[in-house]
Parts: structure tokens; sequence; C-alpha cells
């Protein structure tokens, strides 16, 4: 996979509040974007890549034809694998598979969503979005929404290995850390582990402040032939390695705390040839503090049921801890566009690896990072890509 | 801390299919009635007419003891009302997507033993929850 294609070009959208930009304009601007940081044009984009929920017709697939039209994109390829959050990490490595495999030489990849716009809770869009699965009829009964599923896992994380509501406060804490030096957070202050622990719970064993903010926006890649980023004055940025894998219910046989990160994960490292130890900056999903606990376990950041030591006492803080993570701030306090994290996790490695990121939370000659994220609910059924990149 | 009572209202209604009418009849009539897989031999959870194990179709009822223990749980405010959002690990082996009712969520935990009930939904029909046992 390494050297096989290059990312070129990365843009996150300013905005955290979209009421006066309509979505298909959202994911029109990222793409300007990103292909001005690359030095291209849409022109020059022939592979396009965007997830099911993309602005155009509700019939899922084929929402793309109208943004493609709007983006006015001349294709010979489209991929509009769908794997909600995570989408986008998987977008990057179909992307060098298609270049490889000669279907395209510019892929553009875009995301964006506005539900503070739309004013859609998260308990609304759960319903909406699993009401004509096979299960709905098992499982809405019961009020499963987004913040009581993850509850679920932290519980179930506290009864196994005595983690404590501090240890995940601390995730919150190194999210703000970071988010001090981003402009565009949506939650710029510093918080101390009492704020998270005062902060109203909100589904137990998780309090306000362990979730992620919502906001409107997005953000967009372009990956590119060798060929194309060989005459592109941008920072050699390639993929070298990629997982990815459904993790489901199996029948009601399955560990909550084995997400399919320890299959996507385990892929991605084997293919890239590193081990967690050599990576130097991680973007990790956090739609909720324990999202970031399991998957830093489930990569093999630390031993299963470690995960609480390993992130408490700044260890997640850029020039403090040993493993920074999320050093724009993140899902927590940054930015969640659309509800779907894994474009924005993208990007900050890709700011990580090219000397981009805010010196206060730069790490130094970073030249190996990760991006990983679950998309979907943590505590049921999900897709989960992981990529490992290297500046070269 | 003083006891914290779960309220059930509204139950969103399932909608039942041709695979599962046998399930909600039972739940109906208080019988909890699992699918078997007879290639494994193996009860699962939801219910469907393929196993989830082989792809065959060559499942079948079963009566479930209604028995198992709490497998993890997440107390929380459903339109207002008390709400204990709850993973049971079933007797019979699969962990089944449920919630805690008639028992005091903040005595609650993790492991411990749980029996069904079976509450009235919306349209009348009756759904399977569970409530601790007492242990005292």
């Amino acid at each position: 996979m390494k050297n096989k294609a290059f990312i070129v070009g990365a843009y996150e959208h300013p905005t955290r509040d979209a009421i006066d930009i309509p979505l298909a304009q959202l994911h029109a601007e990222v793409a300007a974007g990103a292909l001005a940081d690359a030095g291209l044009s849409l022109a020059d984009v022939d592979g396009y890549f965007c997830d099911g929920d993309v602005a155009g017709w509700d019939a899922p697939g084929c929402g793309p034809f109208s943004m493609v039209e709007y983006l006015g994109l001349n294709l010979r390829h489209l991929d509009t694998t769908e794997s909600w959050g995570s989408a986008y990490i998987n977008h990057v490595a179909h992307a060098v598979q298609a270049i490889e495999a000669g279907k395209c030489r510019v892929a553009l990849i875009t995301q964006a969503g506005r539900p503070r716009a739309e004013r859609k809770s998260p308990a609304q869009m759960h319903s909406e979005q699993t009401q004509s699965a096979y299960e709905a009829q098992f499982e809405l009964p019961y009020g499963p929404v987004v913040t009581n599923m993850y509850g679920m896992v932290a519980a179930r994380h506290m009864h196994e290995h005595g983690t404590t509501p501090e240890q995940l406060a601390w995730i919150k804490v190194a999210a703000s850390h970071h988010a001090q030096y981003n402009p565009n957070a949506v939650l710029p202050k510093v918080v101390t582990v009492e704020d998270v622990l005062t902060s109203p719970i909100v589904a137990t064993p998780l309090h306000r402040l362990d979730c992620c903010v919502i906001s409107d926006g997005g953000g967009a890649l372009v990956v590119v032939h060798p060929d194309v980023a060989r005459d592109l004055d941008r920072p050699k940025i390639t993929p070298i390695g990629a997982g990815f894998t459904v993790k489901h219910l199996n029948g009601g046989y399955f560990d909550i705390l084995a997400s399919g990160g320890v299959k996507s994960g385990a892929a991605a490292f084997a293919q890239a040839g590193v081990t967690p130890q050599d990576i130097q900056y991680a973007s990790i999903y956090d739609s909720f503090t324990i999202t970031v606990l399991v998957q830093l376990e489930n990569l093999g950041f630390c031993a299963p049921g470690q995960g609480g030591r390993f992130v408490a006492e700044g260890n997640l803080i850029a020039g403090v801890g040993r493993l920074p993570v999320n050093t724009d701030g993140g899902g927590l306090c940054s930015n969640h566009p659309g509800n779907r994290g894994g474009m924005t996790k993208l990007i900050e490695a890709v700011r990580q690896l090219r000397g981009e990121a805010h010196p206060a939370v730069q790490v130094p000659d970073c030249h190996l990072a990760l991006a990983h994220g679950t998309g979907g609910q943590l505590g049921s059924r999900h897709g989960s890509a992981t990529l490992v990149l290297e500046r070269v | 801390m003083s006891a914290e009572m779960p309220e059930q209202n509204p139950i969103t209604a399932p909608e039942p299919t041709a695979e599962t009418a046998a399930y909600w009849d039972a739940a109906d009539e208080g019988r909890l009635v699992l699918k078997r897989c007879l290639g494994t031999g193996k009860a699962f959870h939801p219910p469907r007419t393929i196993s989830p194990f082989t792809g065959r179709d060559d499942t079948d009822w079963i009566e479930a003891e209604g028995t198992g223990e709490i497998y993890a749980l997440s107390v929380s405010k459903r339109q207002g009302a008390v709400h204990c959002i709850a993973y049971i690990a079933l007797t019979e082996g699969p962990i089944f997507l449920s919630a805690l009712t008639r028992c005091d969520l903040s005595a609650a935990k993790i492991g411990q033993r749980v029996h069904v009930v079976f509450e009235p939904c919306a349209n009348g029909r009756r759904v399977p929850m569970f409530t601790t046992v007492a242990t005292d």
C-alpha cells in the first residue's frame, strides 16, 4: 500500500453552525478547500468518494448523482461505501485501491452534515435510521439511544476492570487542553476532572462532558496517484496499512468491550508492518470518552482492561503524555460534523504528519500516525476502520 | 441512596412480521420464547428464520426460562421518565437487549439475577422486560 497513493489535500470547514449553508454547498465548500490545499481543481477530479447520506436523493446510494452534478464532476469512478462515521477512513483505503487499479488518478472524498441546523436530536435520528431494520421490533421498545447504548459499554468496563469515572474524565480533560489552541472549537475552555464529574449525568455512568459536541460542518481529502503527487508541492503522506470490519451482535453472543477495532486495527498494523508502540500520534474516534478508552485497548495501545490507567493523568495530552490523541480537540471539544467523526480524525492526522498542527500540540518530527473510527453503535453494531499513515 | 423506580410509559409498540409473530403471540400470553439453531444447538436472539450461525433455515422455537443476569445497564431519562436499558445474559446463552422494570434501579447491578415480566405497550401488546430477583 505504501507509496501507491498520496494524501495531498485536506480541509476542515471552520463552521460549527451551518444554519445558512445548505448541505450540498457545505460539500462543495470543503471540496474547494481540499483541492486548493492540494493545488488542484474540480476539473482534475476523476474519482469521488462519499457516504450514503450525501446531499441529494433520499434513495440510498443515489444521492451522489445530484451531488456529483452540483460539484460539476466528470467521473471515471464513484464509491459510496457507507459505514457511518468510519466511512471516510474506509474511503481513503478504497481510494488507494482504485488509484492502484487504474480506476482514477485524483480521488476527492467529502463529508458534511448539519444536525444543529436541522435540529434533529441524536435520539430521533437513531430511531429514524434503524426503524426498518430486522432487529428494530426487538430493540426500539426498550428505548435505545446513543447515550444509553454507550453508557452500557462504560458500565460494563467499570464492572469488569474497575475503571473509574475519574479515569474516563481524563479523556475529556486531554481533549480540552488541545481545544484551547483551536479557534474553531465548540468548547475551547480547559476543563478539569472535577468539571466532568460535576456535569449532569446523561446516561449512567456518562456525564454531559463525557459526550462529544453536536456540530455542523465537514471536511474533505484529496488522494492522488504518485505521478500527480510528484508535480505538486505538498508533503508526501501515504497510507501504509488499512483495516475494516463490521462488529455485530452475532445472535446474542458477543463481548461488548471488543469493538471492530480488534480486527480492523490488527489488519492495519499487519499491512503497515508497524506496532502500536511505533505510532507517534493517534486520531481516535471520540463520540464519548468511553469510545476512546475501548478503542485504545482494542487497537493494542494498552492491554485489555488497562485503558483507565492508560488515559489518566494527562497521558493523551501532547507534550505531556506518551500518546498524543486528537490534538485538534477532537469530537469531544472541537467538531463532530453531522454526528460523523471519521473525516476530522483523518484531517488532524494529516496536519500532524505535515507539521501543520498548532505549535502547542504539534508532535515533534511526526512521521507515523493512525486514524481510527467506529461508525454506528459501539455497544451493538458498527463499521470499524483503521488507517496507518506515514510521511515519506 | 433513595429508591429509583423506572416508569414504563409509553413503550414503543413492536411491529411483528410473519417471521416473528410467534414471539409476540407468546409474549402476549406471558411466555418468553427464543429461536434455536438446530445445526449448532444454540439458542439465539433476536429471532429469525435463518440461523445467524449457519445461514440455514433449520431453526425452531424453544421456551425460555425467562431468567438470567444483568450484563450491562444504563439509567437515563426518557421523555422525562426514569428509564433503564439493559443487556440481559439469558440462562439459555444469548445476551438480550431489554429494560429493567418494577425494581429499585439505585440497587440494580451488573451480575445481578433477573427474571422476565411482561409490560403492556402503547397498542396493548406485551413486551418482555426484566426485574431483579430478591436475594435477602
